[in-house]
């Protein structure tokens, strides 16, 4: 059973096409599910297609050489990814993690190289999605000069730890994104550090300052 | 009673997603709205938050100052 035409018309790239080229597009794609945990792309191998959800969430991670983990986006359904290295032939730009079981749909690169070429006016929508991704990817990089967040971070959790008598306000990782000014894959990756490094220790839905001057001396407080 | 991830039904928008990729059960789409169900395997990972494509579901941190 393959992909069905409404599915393929949510598609921005596909959205101007006329229904008897949305049948030819539909020859193109295969489907594929996957179990949480699988890998769909690697990071750095050579591009094999562009995909699409049809169902489930995606993570889109880079790992650095010490093995930390950068979220950089999680493709929901009628979203894409792979796109830059399935237009440019070049390295995958970062892995692709099933968060649950994921539908895909897929075109090989190959058959969509031929599809460009036939479909040229396509490029249209093509700009205007890759331009959406580097606006979003531009306020990652802003957002992730790393030391002052955590010093941010590290000074939320001090403004409103409990005061062990009555039980402080509680944030989400979102909530401490929006008042440090960033994203909330940073702010994770900071509670990380943190944690690493023994300054807090994340019991569950308790994030326990475990030293508190080591904390005030992050994020910059004068004792 | 075991805390767990709060929803707001009225930004839910049933697409799923979240029971999709939790790990221990613990969210059930109820009349196209998602409900959670206490259970002591939630580890707090916040996948379901993450994943949220309204905010509807948040898993918000107590802080807590160890005392020495």
């Amino acid at each position: 059973m393959g992909v069905e035409n409404s599915f393929l018309k949510s598609i921005p790239y596909f959205s101007g096409l006329s229904p008897e080229e949305l049948d030819s597009v539909k020859k193109l794609i295969f489907k594929r599910k996957v179990e949480r945990g699988d890998i769909i792309v690697f990071e750095g191998d050579p591009p094999e297609a562009l995909y699409f959800v049809g169902s489930g969430a995606v993570k889109m991670f880079r790992t650095s050489a010490e093995g930390k983990e950068q979220v950089l986006n999680i493709v929901r359904p009628g979203d894409s990814f792979n796109d830059v290295p399935a237009f440019d032939g070049g390295p995958n730009l970062a892995s692709a993690q099933a968060m649950g079981p994921v539908t895909l749909y897929g075109i090989p690169k190959h058959e969509l190289d031929v599809f460009l070429q036939d479909h040229p006016q396509v490029a249209v929508t093509i700009a205007n999605v890759l331009a959406a991704q580097v606006r979003h990817l531009v306020s990652l990089v802003e957002d992730l000069s790393f030391r002052p967040v955590v010093g941010r971070v590290a000074k939320i959790l001090l403004e409103y730890a409990g005061d062990g008598t009555s039980p402080g306000q509680r944030l989400t990782q979102q909530d401490m994104a929006a008042i440090v000014g960033t994203a909330r894959e940073v702010v994770s990756r900071s509670l990380k550090a943190l944690q690493s490094n023994g300054v807090i220790k994340i019991d569950r839905h308790r994030i326990v300052v475990i030293d508190k001057e080591a904390l005030r001396s992050i994020a910059g407080v004068s004792t | 009673m075991v805390e767990m991830p709060v929803v707001d039904k009225e930004k839910c928008n049933g697409c799923g997603l979240c029971v999709s990729v939790c790990h221990c059960n613990a969210l059930v789409l109820v009349g196209g709205v998602v409900t959670v169900v206490e259970t002591e395997e939630c580890s707090w990972c916040t996948e379901c938050e993450a994943v949220c494509p309204t905010g509807a579901i948040a898993c918000p941190f107590e802080i807590v100052i160890e005392l020495s």
